[in-house]
């Protein structure tokens, strides 16, 4: 159900050309765009309620938080909603209230952290190759190699990656990694999903959350806006969410196209190596062009000076 | 003992000869008490305490405005954007010269190459400003590659682009130290380098503007297009031409003992010369800029406060000083040449900042502005440029020719 018109021109194209060169890639698996094997989450805007709980838990499992512990009475502050807040290096998820209500009159929240990209655009704009997508599908950050340059904040259409830049010695991107260690080691689900009182988040595998999610909808077409953030936004995001109203209204990035973003630079990086052959060529050409001019000329000066 | 005083007495002499140019130590030092030395010297007793403020004390925080939502500042949109594209000329002067036959601009060539050379490499002094482990520039040349990024390749060409201006500019320096045998090899080496350097800058200048097409949404739509690479890389000629235009022009205000063989209407006539191609570059990207508005159909921005300060920028800083260059080449005057080619500068200035600060999240309400040591900073680096560029002028044969070694075109 997930193959998309793409994928299959993808898989084809991939075929074709292992048709073209031979036998020896004939073998070869098929590059394929989406992992049914990578893990997401789908949050349910419907059934937030704002208790910033997932913060809180954020803060603890990452080593935010104050090692005696945050008292999690800090969180039920309302006033945070007054401002519109966004991912920083000290809060890798954030609830916002962006200001719409629901059908009873209670406000929208939404939770908010890395979207954890398939194609992501921070991991195509790091000239140090500090972001991967792990297999399991989070989308992760090597301090150890990272330059500083910021790059990554500005590639990202989420705004996710934070900054400290209050660190003198060793500044660093700081983001979610979807409980990484949690999920892959120790069998855990992330620790705001664990956390959440009201089950806003399922985390499973990435084609099973849209299958779920497009039944959630189907179920109650009344309830929910048609439309699965994350499917196809940029190519698709592991990070999935369905809403009650509509995106645009919750200060989602709903301008986005379907295109992956290392889409957007490939087609000037593939023109690197014409630059690089066709240039020289028609740069000595010229040279050779100018320099034969004069030859010629001294020939001619020659030919006058000798009759 | 006496072989070791004569050793010493040449060694002096040659220092003299050399650094203090030619002058006893003392009567250099008096002549460095200048107005514009004691200006210099304000910059630096500003700029080097927020340096170390900077570097070893308070980091990126208390000395910037950065944020999440703005990670590049003046650093960046200045320093690195404007640098690289204002340091065009010796790309462009090289090739016109050395491979395109223009042999009339040669007097042109070397105060361009300098410019380009310095330009660059104070480009990488305000980078490492703005890099959060600057000690960790050669990363991406030695421990680990991101073949996939835009800024990998800018990276790699800033840093071969240096080494192959310096190898433009190295027949001066031998000439300099009289060192004949090895400046034949470094004239010989020249073409070669021109070659590498225009594929080289060809690439960076544009890949300069590429690292914009991650950035979709974010760059105004009036600004953002899929042709952003061939935009920078055009307008980076153009600035590379005026901004020779613009230093020679203060290169004979300021040296004018070192130009003092050279025929005034003769410069005019060059100065007027990269006037008449400034102008033709103009129009093409005039032309350029507004396929990209079709191409990206983005006309209905154009009746907002972006779109008037779009317009103001092609009509006012690219278009007027397209017409300017043809009044002025027209009217054979050198004058109103040089005084558009500081607006045309300007104009360069302005889209830079425009593209990477002004325009930059225009869908948030949140703005930067940068913090006074941003320009504190800012002001010093270009103020090292300066006089390092003067350190070298009054040393090196630069500006006129060496008179052991005639120009060979």
């Amino acid at each position: 159900m997930t193959t998309n018109r793409r994928d299959f021109l993808k898989v084809a194209g991939t075929a074709g050309v292992a048709a073209l060169v031979g036998g020896r890639t004939a073998g070869a698996a098929p590059v394929r765009r989406i992992s049914d094997d990578w893990m997401g989450v789908l949050t349910d805007l419907s059934l937030c309620i704002g208790c910033r709980k997932c913060e809180w838990a954020c803060r603890k499992v990452n080593g935010l938080a104050p090692e005696e512990g945050e008292p999690m009475q800090a969180y039920e502050d309302k006033s945070v909603f007054e401002q519109r807040r966004r991912m920083d290096a000290e809060n890798f998820t954030v609830v916002d209230r962006p200001g719409p209500v629901d059908s009873k009159g209670n406000p929208i929240y939404v939770k908010k952290q890395c979207m954890h990209c398939n194609e992501p655009a921070c991991a195509s704009a790091c000239l140090v190759a500090a972001f991967h997508k792990a297999p399991e599908a989070p989308v992760l950050y090597d301090e150890s190699v990272c330059i500083g340059c910021r790059y990554c904040m500005i590639a990202c259409p989420f705004y996710v990656p934070g900054y400290s830049y209050d660190d003198v010695f060793t500044p660093a991107v700081k983001k979610c990694t979807m409980c990484f260690d949690l999920i892959t080691k120790e069998d855990k689900i992330p620790a705001c999903a664990e956390i959440c009182p009201e089950g806003v988040m399922t985390f499973g595998k990435r084609s099973e959350l849209i299958e779920l999610a497009r039944e959630k909808i189907r179920a109650a077409p009344d309830k929910y806006v048609d439309h699965i953030y994350g499917e196809y936004e940029v190519g698709g995001t592991c990070w999935l969410y369905i809403s009650s109203t509509p995106f645009e209204e919750l200060g989602f990035q709903t301008d986005l196209d379907d295109v992956p973003r290392p889409a957007l630079t490939k087609t000037f990086l593939s023109a690197v190596p014409m630059v690089l052959i066709g240039w020289p060529a028609l740069l000595i050409g010229a040279y050779a062009f100018t320099n034969r001019g004069e030859e010629s000329d001294r020939e001619e000066t020659k030919h006058i000076e000798e009759g | 003992m006496s072989d070791t005083s004569g050793e010493a007495v040449t060694w002096q002499a040659l220092l003299a000869d050399k650094l203090f140019m030619g002058q006893p130590f003392k009567r250099y030092l008096r002549g460095l008490v200048t107005p514009f030395n004691a200006v210099v010297l304000i910059i630096m007793c500003v700029g080097i305490p927020i340096t170390v403020y900077r570097f070893l004390i308070g980091g990126l925080e208390p000395t910037t405005n950065l944020t999440d939502n703005s990670p590049w500042g003046l650093w960046i949109g200045f320093d690195v954007l404007c640098g690289v594209a204002l340091a065009a000329g010796g790309f462009v002067l090289g090739s016109a010269v050395h491979l395109f036959g223009m042999r009339q601009y040669y007097p042109l060539v070397r105060p361009a190459i300098l410019t380009g050379f310095l330009g660059y490499f104070f480009v990488v002094v305000g980078l490492c400003y703005d890099l959060g482990r600057p000690w960790r520039l050669p990363y991406p040349m030695i421990v680990s590659y991101g073949v996939t990024s835009v800024m990998f390749l800018v990276g790699w060409h800033v840093a071969t682009y240096l080494t192959v201006q310096f190898l433009e500019f190295c027949p001066a320096i031998f000439e300099w130290l009289g060192w004949k045998k090895v400046r034949k090899w470094a004239v010989w080496l020249t073409i070669g380098a021109t070659v590498f350097g225009v594929i080289l800058s060809t690439l960076h200048q544009s890949a300069l503007g590429a690292l914009f097409l991650l950035a979709k949404g974010k760059v105004h739509p009036l600004w953002y297009s899929p042709y952003i690479p061939i935009f920078f890389f055009t307008s980076a000629v153009i600035g590379g031409i005026t901004m020779v235009i613009f230093e020679s022009m203060l290169s004979h205000r300021v040296f004018h003992s070192q130009v003092a063989d050279h025929d005034p209407a003769e410069t005019d006539r060059l100065v007027i010369g990269l006037g008449k191609a400034a102008s033709v570059l103009l129009f093409t990207y005039f032309c350029l800029k507004w396929i990209g508005v079709a191409h990206g159909q983005t006309w209905k921005y154009l009746n907002t406060g972006y779109g008037y300060w779009f317009l103001l920028e092609m009509f006012g800083f690219v278009l007027l000083p397209c017409f300017l260059f043809v009044i002025g080449v027209r009217i054979q005057s050198a004058a109103l040449v040089r005084f558009t080619a500081v607006v045309t500068v300007l104009g360069i200035i302005l889209n830079r900042l425009n593209v990477s600060i002004i325009t930059f999240q225009w869908n948030l309400p949140d703005r930067y502005f940068p913090h006074w040591m941003e320009f504190a900073v800012t002001i010093f680096v270009v103020t090292l440029g300066l006089i390092t560029f003067r350190w070298i002028v009054n040393r090196m044969p630069v500006l006129y020719d060496h008179p052991d070694y005639p120009p060979e075109h």
